[in-house]
């Protein structure tokens, strides 16, 4: 069946993102100002779209090839505002560092659309090609200060890296394809489910290059040597919108991929998930401790974060995909809020990066100090903000699917990745300032900022609206 | 075993040699036209299970168009191979290490349980451009979007990261050149008359 209006978000952002482009053409320099109202706009507009079309039941259209869920909507719109927010905050930034153009608006708007395909898609080809499109605004983000050694380096390793992992995936879905004849996820569904999984050696061969191309885009050890090289080299606008927002992204091709169409096949990648979520919760945590660049510092801490996520999801329960959505939701929010402070703290043609930049924040503003606190606190996991919240739903349902040990795991690498949350406050509070520079931000960053820092401790006291949101989501869509 | 058997095993035999010299000799002309031996070869493995037109298209395409704009690139490109090549004997052991290990367990893992071989349907004589088509632009019209999507995005990528406007470079300003007036080039100097001598 056809059905086009179904996909009517990623045709409406995909026909504006088009026309941005054209007028951008014509408005030149002086007007960008109006290109980046646009790109707001028109995830906002999206937004409303997608929110327009959800609460009904799970249909596909386009020949399968799209599904319309919950899971799909929660996700889109977590992806769509959380961009508009990561705009606002970009734009200090790029005006600051000259890199005031407008393909950073278009390119983040195409990554965007990729990961809407990613988070609606309904086959695995889609999958792959909402990746691709995903994968390639980003290598080329990460590029965008071109005449940044640096900023090179990392866009030629995450290059190189990412197509390996695509190739992976690729070599996965061929092998399932082979034997299955299947690429939709029903299909294949219906094909995992009369195998004797743990038996059937092939399937656990396509399954294990699968798994290795979705780890690799969640940046979990082993997969993750890419992570603290991009993040230091990328700008930090970039930096802070890859940090947060594809993290959603490759929830969601988890989620399509291995937990809708292999739901069976748990117990196999299940096994290879639990390691991979150990390892970087171990190595995230305390190779962070060693870092003196805060961007470095908080690449591993990402990858941490991602060992908690993955530890959630691969439970294989409802509650565990829920504790992962609202984790990686959560996370994302914090995470962006982070480098909105880092860019806060940069100024024309000086990056802050290292902790050296944080020293004595206090004393410069107090104001801008407790938001940062806040979303050191919730990274930390400490209550009462949503970080402890998020890590105590998946710790719960790691126990309740059995894992006991595990748990007991997480919890104490929680306690010693602390330690660098802490320092860093530390320094914030009780050390002296480098310098003393009054810190200035229009008012839209300052409002957005303090909204986010103090939608921590809002979402930690009352997690149950968005838990809930997340929770029947995926209930009703998995 | 049959005349389809030999061609097949031929054109297999021919395509492996080609890719594994084509990441291993030290030219990279050479390279190159392994490379184009390859996609040949490929081609001929369609076009013997009956896949005329993507056999076709790869030629047309990757031979005829990608290949030959490669080649030129290499040839006006003045490379340095000596950079490329150091280390080369420093990484060789621990990267032939890794390809054995792996390849072993892939062996191992696929002889273990076989994947079945089944004879293809045979298809009918419609020609199979036609049912590419309909295919493409019904079933997979989605994807194929996506996939037009991501070119468009590879052109904006190719400007974004290589156009520089060079302030020093010499051009002309045809508008500039039309505006002119007399004023701008020519300067009447009311010189005064020198004596005679």
């Amino acid at each position: 069946m056809m059905n086009i209006a179904i996909a009517t978000p990623e045709i409406f952002l995909l026909s504006t993102i088009c026309l941005i482009l054209l007028m951008d053409l014509f408005l030149g320099e002086a007007c960008r100002m109006v290109t980046y109202l646009l790109s707001i706009v028109a995830l906002l507009a999206t937004a409303l779209l997608v929110y327009s079309s959800m609460g009904g039941d799970k249909i596909t259209g386009l020949h399968d090839m799209y599904v319309r869920d919950d899971l799909g909507g929660v996700l889109k719109i977590s992806i769509l505002l959380l961009t508009v927010g990561i705009f606002v905050y970009a734009r200090k930034y790029l005006r600051e560092q000259d890199l005031w153009q407008s393909e950073f608006f278009l390119l983040s708007l195409f990554s965007v659309l990729g990961m809407m395909v990613m988070s609606s898609a309904n086959n695995l080809l889609v999958v792959y090609l909402g990746l691709e499109l995903l994968a390639l605004s980003m290598y080329v983000l990460v590029a965008f200060k071109r005449d940044d050694g640096r900023s090179t380096e990392a866009a030629m390793k995450y290059f190189v890296l990412g197509a390996v992992a695509s190739g992976m995936l690729l070599y996965g879905i061929s092998i399932l394809y082979g034997l299955s004849g299947k690429l939709d996820i029903a299909g294949v569904a219906a094909y995992v489910s009369v195998q004797n999984v743990m038996q059937n050696i092939p399937l656990l061969f396509a399954l294990v290059f699968m798994v290795a191309g979705i780890a690799f885009k969640f940046g979990a050890v082993p997969f993750h040597m890419w992570v603290p090289d991009v993040y230091q080299g990328a700008p930090t606008a970039v930096t802070m919108f890859l940090g947060s927002v594809p993290k959603l992204a490759a929830l969601a091709m988890f989620l399509r991929v291995l937990a809708e169409s292999m739901a069976v096949a748990q117990p196999g990648w299940g096994q290879m998930l639990l390691v991979f979520g150990l390892l970087s919760v171990f190595l995230g945590n305390l190779v962070a401790i060693a870092q003196f660049n805060l961007k470095r510092m908080l690449a591993y801490s990402t990858i941490a974060h991602m060992g908690f996520i993955l530890l959630g999801a691969l439970t294989g329960t409802t509650q565990g995909y829920g504790a992962a959505l609202f984790y990686t939701i959560t996370y994302a929010l914090t995470a962006a809020g982070a480098f909105a402070v880092l860019i806060l703290l940069s100024r024309e043609g000086v990056e802050a990066e290292t902790l050296d930049d944080i020293k004595g924040l206090n004393e410069r503003n107090p104001w801008y100090a407790f938001i940062m606190m806040m979303l050191l606190f919730s990274m930390a996991g400490i209550p009462p903000t949503v970080g402890f919240y998020a890590k105590l739903s998946i710790i719960d349902a790691v126990m309740q699917a059995g894992y006991l040990w595990p748990a007991v795991f997480m919890v104490v690498l929680s306690v010693i990745g602390a330690f660098y949350y802490l320092r860093a406050i530390k320094m914030m509070y009780f050390d002296k300032p480098d310098n003393t520079a009054p810190i200035e931000a229009e008012l839209d960053f300052t409002i957005l900022l303090s909204v986010n820092g103090l939608l921590m401790v809002v979402l930690g006291i009352f997690p149950s609206v968005l838990m809930g949101i997340c929770s029947a989501a995926v209930v009703a869509s998995l | 075993m049959t005349f389809e058997q030999i061609i097949f095993y031929l054109f297999a035999g021919v395509l492996v040699t080609a890719a594994v010299g084509m990441v291993t000799v030290r030219n990279p002309v050479y390279a190159a036209l392994c490379l184009i031996l390859s996609f040949f070869t490929s081609a001929g493995l369609w076009l013997l299970l009956e896949a005329e037109f993507l056999g076709i298209v790869l030629v047309l395409v990757y031979v005829g168009a990608v290949m030959v704009l490669f080649l030129f690139v290499i040839m006006m490109l003045d490379l340095n191979l000596d950079p490329l090549k150091e280390g080369f004997a420093k990484y060789l052991p621990v990267g032939l290490l890794v390809a054995t290990v792996m390849a072993v367990e892939m062996v191992l893992v696929l002889q273990s349980g076989p994947f079945q071989t089944s004879q293809a349907a045979v298809p009918s004589p419609a020609n199979n451009t036609e049912a590419l088509g309909v295919l493409l632009y019904t079933d997979y019209v989605y994807p194929f979007e996506i996939a037009a999507v991501i070119l468009v995005v590879a052109i904006i990528a190719a400007i974004v990261l290589t156009l520089r406007r060079r302030p020093d470079s010499k051009k002309q300003d045809i508008g500039q050149q039309v505006q002119v007036r007399r004023a701008d080039r020519i300067r009447l100097v009311n010189m005064k008359a020198e004596k005679k001598a």
